[in-house]
């Protein structure tokens, strides 16, 4: 499957490098070459915390080909604590209910194969509830 | 500026097709809408689709559909922006009549999502998302929708019935189009005990994903026969906006930009405001799409779209009546033809040809085609001359 496309986005899927606005100071994910605040040119880049909010959540029962092996599973908008929101698959979850508000922080976990013993595993970012001591 | 008219209008019924394969259900969609038009000679044909390369692996539908359909030698070619590819090959069609470079166009709008089933169709409609950001987590534009109504329910404090209007609408009104998908109206208790298809979409908040085509002739007023068979209708406005692919990267989740910088231009264009609209044809994929549409749009303040439903306001009698024929989700969703649908049903509704459905003396219709969280909004006011 589509190996370059994956590989060139290593430094988000397993970071969350994006980028800072040199003009402004707006903090930009995922990565865009034009500031959506100034509309300057933005390339420097930042890492994010990995800390945020659920914003958005649901389930999804009925999953694209690669992901339904998995389904169901729970899917967010996440509010990164330094303000781009991003969508993640939420983990982790245990019985814990998911609710607007909750804190979340970011981990790295399989996001999917190509149904190919032979073929790629697609590693990336999810959200798992924030615990207190890792807060 | 001269008039852009509709000369001719075809549709196959909506639903699934096994026998039939993507260029016959074009075919016949046109075949009708030519002999609609008193058997005009398209020059160009424009084709709206969203998904063959991807679910029938055929791409270049332009060519192929023209020599399908014995026109082999005209201009052809597809335009695709995901559910709103009818409503841009119907702006290409416009465009290309107004600017007088071709005489008599041929708009045709054509899914076939039953060529695969399952997992695989939701893995296509996902590459209309962001597919480095959205997609690779295993998102569908379902939950999209369903990320957006959440947080709305959330922020409006909306029970947890109050989108049924919106499905009880489509139903009733599907109930009298004959190629409609579903034609059987629905009670307020079969939505309430619908199966949850991801909280908080029900099976009733969600458009059924079909195969269908609709085509429409295009031409300019001065070069209709004399003795041209329908009342006229002329194409009065048409535009269309883009936005962010991803819901993440918007200012706003609950307000679409593009509906409304589309909306007000295409009613700049014909001069008119939004009380002259006598019915409007949205894009109700799912039924929070439709309360956002008319947020955008202007027949609801913000966050109080979905009680237009509720209280009736979008029914054949209301305020603004909305999917007049049975709209996505009665009517059915066939991808990139939706737009194309949606014209033919506003074009038939202005020539007073809707049945029992007819909005009486309806001159104005707006209609807006969208791809997928409104990031693409193409809207078109059609006209009675």
């Amino acid at each position: 499957m589509e190996i370059p496309r994956h590989w060139r986005l290593k430094q988000q899927r397993y970071s969350l490098v994006g980028e800072v606005c040199p003009h402004c100071g707006n903090k930009i994910f995922p990565p865009r070459d034009v500031c959506p605040n100034c509309g300057d040119e933005a390339k420097e880049l930042y890492t994010f915390s990995g800390k945020g909010e659920v914003y958005s959540y649901t389930t999804i029962y009925e999953a694209p080909s690669g992901y339904d092996a998995n389904a169901p599973y729970t899917v967010a908008i996440v509010k990164l604590q330094e303000g781009p929101m991003i969508t993640a698959q939420l983990t982790d979850l245990g019985d814990q209910p998911v609710q607007i508000g909750m804190p979340v922080e970011m981990v790295t976990r399989k996001m999917r194969n190509d149904g190919d013993e032979r073929g790629l595993i697609v590693y990336g970012y999810k959200f798992r509830p924030a615990s207190l001591d890792r807060v | 500026m001269t008039d852009v008219v509709i000369a001719g209008i075809g549709q196959t019924e909506v639903g699934e097709h096994w026998k039939l394969s993507l260029r016959e259900l074009a075919f016949d969609a046109i075949q009708e809408a030519v002999k609609d038009s008193g058997g005009l000679k398209p020059q160009a044909l424009f084709v709206g689709n969203m998904l063959a390369p991807n679910i029938s692996n055929q791409a270049h539908l332009g060519a192929l559909i023209a020599d399908y359909a014995g026109l082999a030698g005209i201009e052809a070619m597809t335009l695709e922006a995901a559910g709103a590819s009818g409503g841009a090959a119907l702006r290409q069609g416009y465009l290309a009549i107004a600017s007088g470079m071709v005489d008599v166009a041929l708009v045709i709008g054509v899914e076939k999502f039953t060529d695969k089933i399952g997992p695989d169709v939701e893995a296509a409609l996902a590459t209309t998302s962001d597919s480095d950001f959205e997609a690779v987590q295993g998102m569908t534009p379902t939950a999209q929708a369903a990320l957006i109504m959440r947080r709305y329910m959330y922020e409006y404090q909306v029970p947890s019935d109050g989108f049924a209007g919106f499905a009880l609408t489509a139903h009733a009104n599907g109930a009298n189009n004959k190629y409609a998908m579903f034609q059987k109206a629905i009670k307020l208790e079969t939505y309430n005990k619908a199966e949850m298809v991801s909280e908080p979409l029900n099976m009733f908040d969600i458009a059924p994903n079909a195969d269908g085509a609709a085509a429409l002739v295009l031409t300019r007023r001065e070069l209709l026969p004399t003795n041209f068979a329908h009342p006229l209708v002329k194409i009065s406005g048409s535009a269309s906006a883009s936005d962010t692919l991803a819901l993440h990267d918007r200012k706003d989740i609950l307000y679409f930009d593009t509906a409304q910088l589309s909306a007000n231009k295409v009613m700049k264009q014909a001069g008119i405001t939004l009380d002259q609209i006598n019915f409007f044809e949205y894009h109700d994929m799912f039924s929070i799409f439709a309360a956002l549409q008319l947020e955008a749009i202007g027949f609801a303040i913000k966050g109080q779209g979905w009680k237009l439903a509720a209280d009736h306001e979008i029914a054949l009698k209301g305020k603004i009546p909305c999917a007049t024929m049975g709209g996505l989700k009665a009517r059915g969703f066939p991808g990139g033809a939706t737009g194309v649908y949606q014209a033919v049903e506003a074009a038939t509704q202005l020539r007073g040809q809707a049945g029992a459905n007819q909005i009486a003396g309806a001159k104005y219709g707006l209609i807006q085609s969208l791809g997928g969280p409104a990031s693409t909004a193409i809207s078109h006011v059609f006209e009675r001359l």
